[in-house]
């Protein structure tokens, strides 16, 4: 890490507008590493969540484009461990939230990122298609998007077998509904 | 008694088995489960990855239908689609003109005044009919498990106690059953992002509940959620081989474990969907008390 002095700062650091859109004041993070402490994935983490808020605490464009390449931002599972016991009640995943919509919009995704991405795509096409999730469905479309056209294959028909997967989907009624909705608030990018 | 029902979208399809022993027991508990006409998925954790507004709507229509519907309380027993809409009906009840910003979205008119409750708050109120329904040998050591989404975040679940939960050791021991104490009732499973994506941080985070639960002796982990259970259960080979052990403990839903202690017929609750059989062993000697906790 480069030191850094406050001169550095810029007005629109990711600091300003993660206050700005989730309400989330970072200034209030005094490093106490609780949130880290109980995070279930702060070991496979090549920064835990306490070290993320830091770096954004300098509102320094180098380190925010470290925050927005790495894939800690990734690994967040929104368990809500650390914002619960935060002693500053900082909503750690509503942040790391907007860090990887971020780090979408600016191109900066990690290349790990793909996936998640790809599994979110495949998610939605299937609740604007149909207004509920045909799992097979988006499971067949994640993996063209995805390539991983035989992972889960033995587990796939083991599902089959139980009952677990239904291969006709069974939407919504009122599929204009639905529609119009997804219309109204995306744009219909979905 | 009548309560407005959500199923969701994995109820009706790898969490049948949740679906179906949910119905079984509410029937026996004498709850009508009224289903949200033409209801829609909550959009889960993917919708707000488009847009905050669609994530918003999608679960505001639900609460919108069961309002016309005449309902003021919802069960969603999935705990992400509890977590979901519970978050959209706090959200809307403090914030009138949102309530009807996303009306209009929406198209129809939604008032705010819907409450959503998951499973263990539905199963806590009859506490004393499920002790009246039982012949109390289900005498089990379980490990009741919570995850994330029943307690967490807080002003969203607005139920039991963050850190220990209670409300599903009080609901298992009215039933006759044998609770453990342990420590992995509210640790993350692992689902996440990482289901699909990353297995194989799912079988580190939900190896190390297994292990514990056996440590414990509990003979079934019982959970109220099916992300939950299809980690704990479906991921086991994955589990048992990084793990480097053969834990055959079997994954149940909280109702699926009541409706066997009520006597209903294995078939109903869906038994043989779980991926792990369902084999308990003879039931505790009768002696034997909740806090005989020999581990510590």
């Amino acid at each position: 890490m480069s030191s850094i002095s406050h001169h550095d700062r810029q007005t629109t650091s990711l600091a300003n507008k993660i206050q700005e859109v989730t309400g989330v004041a970072l200034q209030n993070c005094y490093q106490c590493g609780k949130c880290a402490a109980g995070c279930p994935v702060a070991g496979d983490m090549e920064m835990p969540s306490c070290q993320v808020l830091r770096l954004l605490q300098y509102e320094s464009p180098d380190y925010d484009r470290r925050v927005l390449e790495s894939e800690s931002i990734w690994l967040c599972l929104s368990c809500d461990t650390c914002h619960s016991r935060c002693p500053q009640t900082i909503n750690t995943p509503k942040v790391m939230y907007f860090l990887r919509e971020e780090a979408v919009r600016q191109g900066l995704a990690h290349p790990k990122s793909k996936d998640a991405q790809a599994f979110h795509k495949a998610f939605l096409g299937s609740v604007a298609r149909h207004g509920r999730l045909h799992e097979i469905g988006m499971l067949m479309n994640y993996k063209v998007r995805t390539g991983h056209l035989f992972q889960d294959m033995t587990l796939g028909s083991k599902l089959y077998q139980k009952g677990k997967l239904e291969l006709l989907p069974h939407g919504v009624e009122d599929k204009a509904a639905v529609k119009k909705l997804f219309k109204r608030t995306t744009g219909n990018k979905e | 008694m009548r309560i407005g029902y959500y199923p969701g979208c994995s109820l009706t399809s790898s969490a049948r088995e949740y679906d179906e022993s949910v119905r079984a027991v509410c029937e026996v508990l004498d709850l009508t489960l009224v289903e949200i006409p033409d209801w829609n998925c909550c959009g889960a954790s993917s919708a707000h990855v488009a847009s905050e507004e669609l994530a918003l709507s999608l679960r505001a229509r639900n609460l919108a239908l069961a309002e016309a519907a005449g309902l003021d309380e919802i069960l969603a027993p999935c705990a992400a689609c509890f977590s979901r809409l519970a978050s959209a009906s706090v959200e809307l009840a403090d914030n009138p003109q949102k309530c009807q910003a996303v009306s209009e979205v929406v198209g129809m008119p939604y008032s705010g005044g819907v409450k959503v409750l998951n499973m263990l708050a539905v199963l806590e109120r009859f506490k004393d009919e499920i002790a009246a329904k039982t012949d109390q040998s289900f005498r089990h050591k379980v490990a009741c498990y919570y995850g994330c989404l029943l307690v967490r975040p807080t002003k969203v679940a607005q139920f039991d106690r963050v850190e220990d939960p209670q409300s599903m050791d009080q609901i298992m021991a009215a039933a006759g059953a044998k609770p453990v104490r342990w420590s992995s009732k509210t640790e993350c499973c692992g689902t996440g992002l990482s289901t699909i994506t990353r297995t194989e941080l799912v079988a580190n985070l939900s190896g190390r509940i297994v292990a514990d639960a056996a440590k414990r002796e509990a003979v079934a982990i019982v959970t109220a959620c099916p992300m939950c259970q299809t980690n704990l259960d479906m991921r086991r080979p994955e589990i048992n081989q990084k793990l480097q052990e053969e834990h055959r403990i079997p994954v149940l839903y909280v109702t699926q474990a009541l409706g066997l202690a009520m006597g209903i017929d294995p078939q109903r609750l869906g038994l043989h969907r779980n991926m792990v059989p369902v084999e308990l062993p003879e039931p505790e000697p009768e002696v034997v008390t909740t806090d005989d906790d020999d581990e510590d």
